[in-house]
């Protein structure tokens, strides 16, 4: 997985709800392999204010049509100005980047995301799905309206939803949803969301024997290992989230 | 045809653009962006004589132009360094210089002592300047007898190209170049990073975990540049700019200013081909401008 820089197009962009939308965008040469879990660092305007590229999960790959597409949270200056670009304008885009998820081939999965969290996650489903591994997907969010792409996800495989306010699925924060009672049908959990909830799902998974990743979100300068800025503390000492993870399993962590 | 080596003391450099330390990793890392060999020479992470973990997380804030780092000298020590690193690195066609760093002069010395058997390593950088951590660091590098004992000590055992890395967070900064200067210093390399800070208002704590950190970045620019003038007027030994230079114009301006090479440092994270990039922007304006060598815009500034 040789790391490249690539102009790319986009070609897409879908407003989802007031604070997440999508960008797809086409490269005009071959893209690179891209594996579930990866993340692309974009040049958002090389203003004075968004001087740094700013790291994006890798929500989904359509290889053959050398198109890869990014779920973006709205929550500054260079994520609010990347919303204004426009279909037929061009992004700086460095990528693959970091590590993958440990890849089932076989045994049944839980996805887990909460809130912008699924953004590595619908890439990974689809992978998943593709080695025909039995997959069921967890997600949670506020209220009814934060939810995206759910028709996506049902031709993958279960589909669990919990809101906080109980507008859709069960009612709740994700940790308590129902799934979590059958948790020794699946081999591994892939989870991806607020902090607080990686926490709160790698102490099930641990409670139960389940093997857990998490992919972890980070500021980031260089996104190649090069700065170190991006570290987490593991037990094995501080790791770049950037080049070492961002996926990490949970027996890595002090969690 | 337009000749860009540069010469610092002796030593050769096929052009005048290095990369700085603790941007560029160890070389390995922009492999898939750029061909290293093109390169005057690459800097590698500060290096001290034992493991160093670094400072706890958050360790950068972005700021207007640039950003501040406080990762704290964060590298698996000398002995790591020369039985893994090294070996894979030496293969480069380029200068591979070593930043050393530590905390008790005795330290430095210990790996100097260690790099001076390493064939490949034609010079080193001494870091008199590391704002980000608590003993030694930048107070070898803020008084004028401190930097040159350190230096003394540093060019009794160094048997490489000696270069000293002066810190910008002084009153005068040609006073220090001077000294280390008197004690055998080769080349002077500034300005390491700014010291700053950045605060969250809204949770009214400071973003770094050490509060202040180093800042980089082309907001440094116009302070590295006049530090840069002024250092290369006060001393003999050539000097080597670095600070905020994001594009070959840039790096023109320090040429001009005084600087014999560069370094380039924070734009290394935005765009991990610049460095060669660079290199090729400055061929092309000295043919442009008629220049038959690099040299001789050094320090060439009208005033």
């Amino acid at each position: 997985m040789k790391k490249t820089i690539l102009d790319l197009e986009i070609i897409k962009k879908q407003e989802l709800n007031a604070f997440h939308y999508t960008l797809t965008l086409k490269a005009a040469e071959k893209i690179p392999v891209i594996l579930p879990g990866q993340f692309a660092q974009v040049l958002v305007d090389k203003s004075a204010t968004t001087f740094l590229r700013r790291p994006i999960s890798i929500h989904d790959v359509n290889i053959a049509e050398n198109t890869i597409s990014f779920y973006v949270k709205c929550v500054g200056p260079a994520t609010q100005k990347l919303r204004e670009y426009k279909i037929g304008e061009f992004l700086n885009v460095m990528f693959p980047l970091g590590n993958t998820f440990t890849l089932e081939t076989e045994s049944p999965v839980l996805l887990v995301g909460g809130g912008c969290g699924v953004a590595p996650l619908l890439y990974l489903a689809k992978y998943l799905h593709a080695q025909h591994v039995p997959l069921s997907v967890l997600i949670g969010a506020r209220n009814k309206n934060d939810f995206s792409e759910l028709e996506e996800y049902k031709k993958l495989g279960n589909v669990y939803l919990i809101t906080e306010d109980g507008s859709e699925g069960e009612k709740g924060i994700v940790t308590k949803h129902s799934v979590f009672n059958q948790i020794n049908q699946f081999k591994r959990i892939y989870c991806c969301g607020p902090e607080r909830m990686m926490k709160a799902i790698a102490k099930i998974a641990k409670q139960n024997n389940v093997e857990c990743e998490v992919s972890l979100e980070n500021t980031m300068a260089c996104g190649i290992g090069a700065c170190l800025c991006c570290v987490t503390d593991t037990k094995e000492g501080n790791k770049c989230v950037c080049t070492e993870g961002p996926v990490f399993n949970i027996n890595q962590l002090k969690w | 045809m337009v000749d860009l080596k540069i010469n610092i003391n002796g030593l050769e450099f096929k052009n005048p653009v290095l990369t700085a330390s603790g941007t560029f990793g160890y070389g390995p890392e922009f492999e898939d962006f750029i061909d290293i060999d093109q390169l005057g020479g690459i800097i590698v992470k500060g290096t001290t004589l034992e493991h160093r973990e670094g400072n706890p997380y958050p360790r950068m804030a972005e700021t207007p132009s640039g950003m501040l780092n406080a990762v704290g000298l964060q590298n698996k020590g000398v002995d790591y360094f020369i039985q893994q690193i090294y070996p894979n690195i030496k293969k480069y066609n380029t200068n591979i210089i070593i930043n050393v760093s530590g905390s008790k002069l005795e330290d430095y010395l210990a790996v100097i002592e260690k790099i001076n058997d390493l064939d490949r390593i034609p010079a080193i950088e001494l870091n008199i300047s590391c704002p980000n951590v608590k003993q030694g660091g930048m107070a070898f590098g803020t008084s004028c007898a401190s930097a040159a004992e350190i230096t003394k000590a540093a060019r009794k055992i160094c048997k490489k190209t000696l270069i000293v890395k002066l810190s910008p967070n002084v009153t005068d900064i040609t006073s220090i170049a001077k000294s280390v200067e008197a004690e055998g210093a080769d080349s002077v390399s500034l300005i390491n990073t700014l010291l700053g800070m950045a605060i969250h208002a809204e949770t009214r704590k400071p973003v770094l975990s050490t509060i202040t950190g180093g800042l980089s970045g082309p907001a440094v620019k116009p302070v590295a540049l006049r530090m840069v003038w002024q250092v290369s007027k006060a001393v003999k030994i050539p000097v080597i700019g670095l600070g905020g230079i994001m594009t070959a114009t840039d790096a023109i301006e320090f040429l001009l200013a005084g600087a014999t090479a560069v370094q380039i440092g924070t734009a290394n994270f935005i765009d991990p081909q610049i460095s060669v990039k660079i290199v090729q922007g400055i061929e092309q304006y000295l043919a442009r401008h008629k220049f038959t060598s690099v040299k001789e815009i050094i320090g060439s500034l009208e005033v």
